[in-house]
């Protein structure tokens, strides 16, 4: 099995390259995970580098571009990939080192949002009630797991990184922007409510095409937008 | 190699190693206080391990039936096989309902009942009315509670402005020349710098060590660093032999497959197709404690019960539940299940077999979250020193923890911790930073990572650091598994002694500072042969079965002997042994009884 790998070390590299790396049959078996190869291309060569921690989808640490599609490689299956697979950092974000990206502007866009639950004044005595049609309308937001797939797979974004909020942490708006416990819903569409910030969004839909957990960040956007409408009308 | 070594101007009020559950949530509480606090991470956190949790976090809020905290106190001690200290766990239980009304407030998104308050479901080990009845105790987000709370905690600290150094590797503890604990030396991974800290307090909250065995739940990055630091700086280890088998692991994979799962109505079933726990725990069968669970697959795989063409693993049926409660209750693990085995539940058994999962011992503390020690036959308290979490041993899960307390130890001892904190600092000493630190002993630990070459001697050059850890992580599931006995764990102390010879010979062939992980990974290796060590000495010498350890040599609880505390010391594997607290903080002691399901 073949694979063709970004590699770059500010160190020692000049410009990134890309090298080849090939890995025995013998060595996978039907239900390997790329990650799981990567392991054992790592054992040929110490020195490649990338990120990894709970090999089940939940930590979103090890996204990555595989075959030209943002993924997570601890659960992309080397049987479903294509040969040579080539693997690349996630696009649109500075390189540290080989597959190992500088969040920073992702992690910042998330904050900007400010993803925090504003709910009325603490009685710890009870919990905010909410029902179970209230609670439904959480799922496919809060789920996310900041991978960074669907933002560094956005042509906008790539176009106004530090104006474009970006899908994930649009996404992490409209899960505040939904949840019925929190009293900020008219502040946060007004801060929202910008040229760049939402509306470089041009619908493109490779956020939704590459999220690894199936979330649709895509139809979030459309509901914040949405929300704004119904806000201003 | 960086010169910057000795620069010394980053001075905090407390430092907190690790931005999991425990170490955010003691972090959220610290802001709040505006205290100078740094939180250090290995990874950004919301990738710390508690994202994985899946079940659930128990509180008797008596959602959906009558509830206490009092019962769920007499559980978690049963549970723990009389092991836990009974005064941390009534604090704990007491403190439940409140923290996790206070999550909910923090905005963690719990499903929900018909009430509109947060849903609960039954897990296992827990009971009404001191052993009576199934209790509905386990407060739970889907079967993503550990990302939810996680998350939360975060978004928290975001908006408390807690300084989060992210990506920050914590080597050792730093003493002054009194031998105090002074500061901090870490390792910033993106530029290989290696970066002094010095602090009033330290709070260590660097999560489990999973990674010691070959299949286990845990993510890569739980490698123990706390523990090895504690040992490093002559601090004991308490209970290292208990380790938590969890029944359902994917088989040959060992990703979680939620006690959720049964909670929710599954069973498992050998290759007859029988549901065998009623034979094990007759009254609550699947939702016996994870011991007893894990037990019984692994007798009926051994008696030749067990499912597949090598008769190797155990499955947990869920086919017989609608599919729809598994696609809301159970979605994650819906989705692991899809993704690992490649089968849906809702048509096909899921193959489990027992996995590692939680690490029970840890660095002894009080129920502040003081870390404590034995010296000269005296318990004292380590000034400046704090752990939490599955890090710490406080003992709240004694032999064995329940599935639901995990997660609430996390955030319990966290904030007690914190608050304990933020009261010592207000008498702190402007001398703090004065005194000269013994940097030596981190110092000789860095040179050697940072300069050690591949050799030119053939028997080492295709050694490496990724083989030596698989190496260890095979010795410890072959010796000191779910069964134990003398003779198979007496064979593995010299083969902890060559993967040792083998770690201070072995090289590193990235040479490169900027986010080298296998320098990482190196460092990472010493802390967990360190931990290795710990636990076989503990066990060999622990001469009886209870909860989690089951020597087959040995197989009753032998409460005259070792109703007690091991504490294992690295200088020369030496134990000592402190008493079980028996003594709750208001009500009566529970006193040890057979511990039957």
């Amino acid at each position: 099995m073949k694979f063709i790998i970004y590699r770059f070390n500010p160190e020692t590299d000049a410009a990134p390259y890309t090298q080849t790396f090939e890995l025995n049959s013998a060595e996978f078996t039907d239900d390997m995970m790329l990650l799981e190869a990567l392991q054992k291309l790592k054992e040929q060569d110490p020195t490649l580098t990338f990120r990894s921690s709970c090999r089940e989808g939940v930590c979103g640490s090890d996204g990555m571009n595989v075959n030209g599609k943002n993924r997570l490689s601890c659960i992309t299956r080397l049987s479903e990939l294509s040969q040579p697979i080539t693997i690349r950092p996630l696009p649109g974000l500075p390189v540290i080192r080989d597959l190992v990206i500088d969040m920073d502007t992702f992690y910042q866009h998330y904050q900007a949002v400010e993803p925090t639950l504003e709910a009325p004044i603490k009685d710890l005595d009870h919990e905010h009630l909410q029902s179970p049609a209230e609670r439904d309308q959480l799922d496919g937001s809060y789920e996310c797991i900041l991978c960074g797939c669907c933002t560094t797979s956005c042509p906008s974004f790539w176009w106004n990184p530090d104006k474009f909020l970006g899908p994930a942490a649009l996404l992490a708006a409209s899960r505040f922007l939904k949840d019925s416990r929190d009293q900020n819903t008219e502040l946060r569409l007004e801060s929202l409510d910008d040229a760049y910030k939402t509306f470089r969004c041009r619908n493109i839909q490779n956020c939704t095409s590459s999220c690894p957990k199936g979330l649709d960040p895509s139809k979030a956007i459309a509901e914040i937008k949405h929300m704004m409408l119904k806000k201003s009308l | 190699m960086n010169t910057n070594l000795q620069t010394d101007d980053f001075h905090f009020d407390a430092i907190i190693i690790g931005a999991g559950g425990a170490g955010l949530r003691a972090a959220l509480e610290l802001a709040e206080s505006k205290h100078q606090v740094a939180v250090i991470s290995k990874v950004f956190p919301t990738r710390s391990h508690t994202v994985a949790a899946q079940g659930g976090i128990n509180a008797a809020l008596g959602n959906v039936s009558a509830d206490n905290w009092h019962w769920h106190m007499f559980d978690t001690i049963k549970g723990s096989d009389y092991l836990g200290d009974q005064d941390a766990i009534e604090f704990m239980c007491r403190e439940a309902s409140e923290i996790v009304r206070e999550l909910e407030h923090f905005g963690v998104p719990f499903s929900r009942l018909d009430s509109g308050k947060i849903y609960q479901r039954p897990f296992g080990g827990q009971s009404q009315e001191f052993g009576q009845s199934q209790a509905t105790r386990t407060c739970a987000a889907a079967d993503r509670t550990g990302h939810a709370i996680l998350h939360t905690l975060y978004q928290q600290n975001l908006k408390a402005g807690t300084s989060i150094f992210s990506e920050h590797y914590a080597l050792d503890l730093i003493k002054d020349q009194d031998g105090q604990i002074a500061g901090l030396m870490c390792l910033d991974i993106q530029t290989g710098e290696y970066r002094l800290m010095r602090a009033h307090h330290i709070l260590i909250a660097t999560g489990g060590a999973g990674q010691v065995y070959r299949t286990n739940t845990n993510a890569t990055i739980n490698t123990g660093d706390g523990l090895g630091m504690a040992l490093r700086a002559g601090l004991p280890l308490m209970d290292m032999e208990f380790w938590q088998f969890h029944p359902t692991g994917i088989a040959g994979k060992g990703m979680l497959m939620s006690e959720g799962a049964r909670g929710e109505g599954g069973l498992l079933r050998n290759a007859d197709g029988e549901a065998f726990m009623e034979r094990y725990a007759p009254k609550v069968k699947d939702l016996a404690s994870r011991d007893v669970v894990a037990r019984a697959i692994s007798i009926e795989i051994r008696q030749g019960r067990g499912c597949g063409p090598n008769k190797d693993y155990i499955e947990l049926d869920l086919t017989h539940l609608d599919a729809d409660i598994i696609k809301k209750r159970l979605p994650g693990i819906r989705d692991l299940c899809l993704t690992f085995v490649g089968k849906d539940p809702i048509e096909h058994p899921i193959p489990i077999h027992p996995t590692c999962h939680y690490m029970m011992g840890g660095i002894p503390t009080n129920l502040h979250g003081q870390v404590i020690t034995k010296q000269n036959g005296q318990i004292n308290v380590v000034p400046g020193l704090y752990a939490i979490g599955e890090a710490a041993c406080v003992s709240v899960h004694g032999a064995n923890r329940l599935g639901g307390n995990s997660l609430l130890d996390l955030i319990v001892f966290g904030r007690e911790a914190a608050r304990h904190l933020n009261q010592s600092l207000k008498t702190k000493s402007p001398e703090r930073f004065d005194p000269a630190l013994d940097l030596a002993p981190v110092e000789q630990r860095i040179q050697k990572w940072q300069n050690s070459e591949t050799s030119n001697n053939s028997a080492t050059s295709t050694d490496s650091i990724r083989q030596i850890k698989q190496d260890l992580q095979q010795v410890m599931e072959q010796h000191c598994g779910v069964f134990r006995d003398r003779a198979t764990m007496q064979q593995a102390l010299p083969k902890l002694d060559a993967l040792s010879q083998r770690l201070s010979q072995v090289g590193l062939q990235d040479r490169s500072n900027v986010f080298n992980t296998e320098r990482l990974q190196a460092f990472e290796l010493d802390n967990l042969l360190a931990i290795g060590y710990a636990t076989l000495h503990s066990a060999l010498a622990r001469e009886e079965s209870r909860g989690a350890h089951s020597r087959v040599d040995f197989p009753e609880r032998d409460d005259q002997a070792w109703l007690k505390h091991s504490l294992y010391f690295a200088g020369s594997h030496q134990l000592d042994y402190k008493p079980v607290q028996l003594k709750p903080l208001s009500v009566e002691s529970f006193e040890p009884k057979a511990r039957v399901y």
